[in-house]
């Protein structure tokens, strides 16, 4: 074994060895490296710690770079750790940082090793350690560790001091406590003049206020130093990124910085710096007029610029000024459309964003059009990134920027078409949305869902279906506006549905269902001679003799032009139109019977059920319809009651309009006497095991859920099924409604709003040739000019609204950001403990401002107040007492250790820290805190 | 954590270096790495150097057949780190003198040296390339 030990030793392949060997192997990689790592796990139980390195060395470069797993290792890296000699430690170092982690089981064994490098008087071997200690210190090692970074924290050696303060970021985060011992050095490093000093310290603190930034506030007169004196630009972009969080909240503290910010974006010819300068202005100062105005100048020198990096930047910082400046978007809009057909595909979608965000009620028809078309001519990809944006801004709350619906429902038509489309669902919500919440846009809709229904080429792109199944509910529920309802029967069965998936098939059986009842009703209604509905006028002799079944087969397109509207045509005579009505019905009805035949022994429940359902009512009326149709003309009324009667039910059941449900229905319904309701569920979830809950937060996405649900037609289609198999529903829905009226909508709020809509322009009118770039210009020229409200000619017609239904209630305001121990730390040094401890003791609010008190209830926030005003109560000698307890307390939370030394002059004496201490040692201390103290009440002066 | 992670890809999507601030498992890594190699390698010089994946987003630069990526937090600023790429490169230029694909092979832990000394638990510590070689060339003479 030591010869097979002594072999490795002269033998061993170095690192170098085995990259050469990788880049001349003719065994293939994979066999290769397995090789050399059996080798490796030879050689590193080698007792020979120059072995052992070298193998640890070749592992570590397998397991960074091809993915070897290297835990195995774990413990000889720590042998090797041990070695006397710095170039087996940094061997060692760099397999620990890389392989190790929390859950390593040796982790335990490394902290006296770490303990003893970190005082070693090699200052490379404190380097090592500290850099391994930022990468792996988990609780326990940042805890037993804190007192030697505490003292590295004000060692004379730079190199190392700066690592210390590094590692104090990682340290902190694990083991919070260390900030009681640690955090009064890290800011004295802040005040250190030697630039490498303060370069590592203020990132930390970057880091630091990015979690937490109201507990860094005190420390704001140090930043403001910084950012005023130093010439560094990577401090002064930490600076920026810590005033940018800080500012927001303290205004006194955003007026003075707003000014050196503008200064170093006039001055800088770094663009790092200015642009971070513009992004602190553009996040956390948009307040300042002048401020955003000398920004967007700067903004537009990035999009001006050829390099792709200033303007993607450049739109990235514009959408972040959109928010409340809109101006600075229109002032750039040409650049912006322009971008949007960048070649860089980021660039493209930023410019996309900014573009939805000038849309607004004047320009939104021209926006959507030319990027429509621009749609056409993109990519899948960035195609359907442009319909996403434009189904979200038109349908922002509830269709807020739409005025003319005629136009949105034919724009969603449209985008049903092109090719790449694959926002079915959504388009399918809002199809069916637009059409529950817009009364007067029905009509239009209808139109443009037979349209859809009746192209059999949509059928084959499943990406369409779910617009389909829309399109489909839409014209079975708003039949009565449909020219030719014959043709919509014809378009909702054609053979082709079959590439339809079954739960949308069953709503196309459902819609035909719907239609033909429609039919059936007004053609008794007709026979009857008491109501004639429009579309029957409408009707032409021609289609009604073409042979249906072949149009049947041959998919009923061809049907579309010829059934246009003629009125002329029309033979005035009621008997001829009955007669002609009634072929019409038969053939309607054998339709129907023949594509329904072969589905009522579907596979499918759905389908069968449905299709049974329907084949069933044909049977029951069938005979009748005939029956009195052979006497055509002189009907005898007695016999066509009953059938009249069925008919007239099925109508009645399928006319109830259908209207959003406000989600808080449910809650308003009062609880029935008797009904007990358990708080607890504990009992339920010993039957249930381990079927999740649903948890108690999310309640309210749940009725959101429910209220999308009743978009979804699927629902709307049961809850229509149910009615019509059992008859009686209908009469307790109509009871249930008269007895819960006020759940519902009133279903004629649009009523008085007249119908008579123009159509909106036919889309295919605009010239989709011209040159994309060219019709963007000109949408920049033309669309973006503020346009004076009254250019809209009619008036925007209700959009149903719930009255809280259609925000999501929010259960609780989201809590102010955790307390966690760590801000909590800080806090207590930098303010003392007593805010918060204040904060219970009610007799302080009351000197407060009254409006700042208002409506405050979150202790958080209380405690927050508290601390401000702690910041302004210390300019107040009367306040000197309570600040010169706080120093009591602060010392006491700092240094634990030497808590029973101090706690004579601390028990309650706080006269007597008034006075200077005798004891030389307790003054020196009692600096710390009032050093911090100083700081702490100059953050009032300064800000003021 | 300011910086997550530094990778750098030669241009068949061979991980160089790896270097992460963040624990990963090997199997993540890998996934992050496939995915983020695909993604910026495709694009063209014309394209912008940011490119966002997952939660965070992505600085590389290409210098000669090397890609330079940097995983950054969202509110990272780009070109400050554009320009730590370029302080890198340029630190292991003077150290290698005209670096390549090469020296960053055989010397892989002297780059990792250099990226420990310029960059701490994410945060950059030290953009001096004197201070940041200092150690190495000390090492290298005693050795």
């Amino acid at each position: 074994m030591a010869g097979a030990s002594l072999m490795d030793t002269l033998f061993q392949r170095s690192l170098e060895d085995l990259i050469k060997g990788m880049r001349q192997q003719l065994i293939g990689e994979p066999a290769f490296i397995s090789k050399a790592m059996e080798e490796i796990r030879r050689e590193i139980k080698s007792t020979d710690l120059s072995t052992k390195s070298t193998a640890l060395l070749k592992l570590s470069y397998l397991s960074s770079l091809h993915f070897h797993d290297m835990s195995f290792a774990d413990f000889h890296a720590l042998e090797v750790l041990s070695s006397p000699r710095f170039a087996h430690k940094m061997i060692a170092y760099h397999a620990i940082s890389l392989s190790f982690h929390d859950a390593t089981p040796v982790l335990l064994l490394i902290t006296n090793h770490l303990r003893k490098d970190l005082t070693s008087t090699n200052e490379y071997e404190v380097s090592l350690s500290l850099q391994c200690l930022s990468k792996i210190a988990n609780v326990d090692l940042a805890r037993d560790l804190t007192p030697e970074i505490f003292t590295l924290l004000s060692t004379s050696k730079v190199c190392v001091r700066k690592k210390a303060i590094g590692v104090v970021l990682r340290v902190f985060w694990k083991y919070p406590d260390a900030v009681r011992v640690c955090f009064k050095r890290l800011v004295e490093n802040l005040e250190n003049s030697d630039p490498q000093m303060v370069s590592a310290v203020v990132g930390v603190f970057c880091e630091l206020a990015s979690k937490d930034p109201r507990s860094y506030l005190p420390l704001a007169p140090e930043f403001y130093r910084i950012l005023v004196d130093s010439r560094n630009n990577w401090v002064l972009i930490k600076v920026l990124k810590i005033f940018a969080r800080l500012a927001p909240l303290e205004p006194r503290l955003a007026e003075k910085v707003v000014e050196p910010i503008c200064d170093h974006m006039r001055r800088t010819v770094a663009k790092s710096l200015l642009f971070e300068c513009v992004r602190t202005i553009v996040n956390s100062l948009s307040e300042y007029e002048s401020a955003v105005k000398l920004a967007v100048v700067k903004i537009q020198e990035f999009l001006l610029d050829d390099d792709p990096n200033l303007k993607y930047l450049g739109l990235r910082a514009l959408s972040t000024v959109a928010e409340k400046h809109l101006w600075a978007v229109l002032e750039n809009k040409e650049i912006v459309i322009k971008s949007l057909s960048d070649v860089d595909p980021n660039i493209k979608v930023e410019s996309l964003r900014l573009v939805m965000k000038m849309v607004s009620e004047s320009n939104v028809a021209e926006i959507s059009r030319v990027l429509l078309n621009y749609a056409l001519k993109s990519g899948p990809e960035f195609c359907n990134k442009i319909l996403a944006s434009i189904l979200s801004t038109c349908s922002r709350n509830v269709y807020e920027i739409i005025v003319d619906f005629d136009w949105y429902a034919s724009l969603l038509g449209e985008m049903s078409r092109i090719p790449h489309c694959q926002k079915g669902e959504e388009i399918e919500n809002q199809l069916i949305d637009i059409g529950m919440r817009v009364k007067d846009v029905r009509p239009k809709l209808a139109h443009v869902c037979r349209g859809l229904l009746i192209d059999p080429a949509l059928l084959g792109n499943q990406f369409l279906h779910r617009i389909l199944s829309a399109a489909a509910w839409v014209s079975g529920e708003y039949v009565e506006f449909s020219r030719n309802p014959f043709e919509l029967v014809e378009a909702l069965l054609q053979p082709r549905t079959i590439l339809l998936l079954p739960a949308i098939r069953a709503i196309y059986i459902q819609s035909a269902f719907k239609v033909l009842t429609f039919c059936l009703h007004t053609y008794l209604l007709q026979n009857k001679g008491t109501t004639f509905s429009s579309w029957s006028d409408t009707l032409l002799p021609g289609v009604l003799s073409s042979d249906f079944y072949e149009s049947l087969a041959d998919l009923s397109v061809g049907n579309g032009p010829s059934v246009t509207v003629t009125p002329g045509h029309v033979s005035p005579s009621s008997l001829e139109r009955n007669d002609l009505s009634y072929e019409y019905i038969v053939n309607m009805l054998n339709l129907v019977e023949l594509a329904f035949g072969p589905l009522s022994g579907s596979n499918d429940v759905e389908i069968q059920d449905r299709a049974q359902n329907v084949l069933g009512f044909i049977d029951l009326i069938r005979e009748k319809v005939l029956n009195s149709s052979v006497q055509k003309g002189n009907v005898s009324e007695g016999k066509d009651v009953e059938v009249a009667d069925i008919v007239e039910l099925m109508h009645h059941a399928f006319s109830e309009e259908l209207g959003p449900v406000s989600i808080s229905a449910q809650e308003r319904v009062p609880l029935p006497d008797g009904l007990i309701l358990k708080e607890n569920l504990v009992d339920l979830e010993a039957i249930c095991g381990d079927i999740g809950l649903p948890s108690s937060n999310s309640f309210p996405f749940e009725s959101t859920s429910y209220k999308e649900e009743v978009g979804n037609s699927l629902s709307n289609l049961e809850i229509k099924e149910g009615l019509e198999q059992l008859n009686e529903s209908t009469s307790l829905l109509a009871e249930h409604r008269k007895r819960h009226g006020l759940y519902y909508l009133p279903s004629d709020k649009s009523e008085t709003i007249s119908n008579d809509y123009p159509l909106a322009n036919d889309p295919m009118s605009q010239d989709n040739a011209t040159d994309d770039t060219n019709d963007l210009l000109k949408l920049a020229e033309q669309s973006f000019v503020p346009r004076r409200k009254s250019s809209h000619t009619k008036p925007r017609p209700v959009v149903v609204k719930l009255d809280n239904g259609d925000e999501i209630p929010i259960a609780s305001r989201k809590s102010e950001p955790k307390d966690d121990s760590l801000s909590d730390a800080v806090r207590d040094v930098l303010l003392g403990s007593e805010a918060i401890i204040r904060t219970s003791s009610q007799s302080n609010l009351s000197d407060k401002p009254p409006n700042k008190r208002k409506g405050k209830e979150k202790q958080h926030r209380d405690i927050h107040e508290e601390l401000k005003e702690n910041l302004v109560d210390d300019r107040n000698p009367s306040s000197r007492r309570s600040r010169h307890r706080r120093h009591g307390k602060e010392r006491r939370q700092r240094s634990p250790r030497k808590k029973n030394a101090e706690e004579g002059g601390d028990n309650g004496q706080k006269e007597k820290q008034k006075s200077s201490h005798p004891h030389g040692r307790h003054r020196q201390r009692a600096d710390e805190p009032s050093n911090v103290a100083g700081q702490t009440s100059e953050v009032p002066d300064f800000l003021l | 954590m300011g910086i997550r992670f530094v990778l750098m890809v030669n241009k068949q999507g061979q991980t160089r270096l790896a270097q992460y601030y963040e624990w990963l498992t090997l199997e993540e890594r890998r996934a992050l790495e496939g995915e983020i190699v695909r993604k910026c390698l495709a694009r063209t010089e014309q394209q912008c150097s940011f490119v966002e994946h997952r939660n965070y987003k992505i600085v590389y630069r290409r210098y000669a057949s090397l890609f330079f990526l940097v995983g950054v937090d969202n509110d990272e600023n780009e070109l400050a780190i554009l320009e730590f790429i370029h302080l890198l490169v340029e630190t292991m230029d003077r150290h290698f003198g005209n670096v390549c694909e090469l020296d960053i092979m055989f010397h892989l832990e002297k780059a990792h040296f250099m990226l420990e000394e310029m960059v701490m638990n994410g945060c950059i510590v030290e953009t001096s390339k004197a201070n940041i070689l200092a150690p190495i060339q000390l090492m290298d003479k005693t050795s």
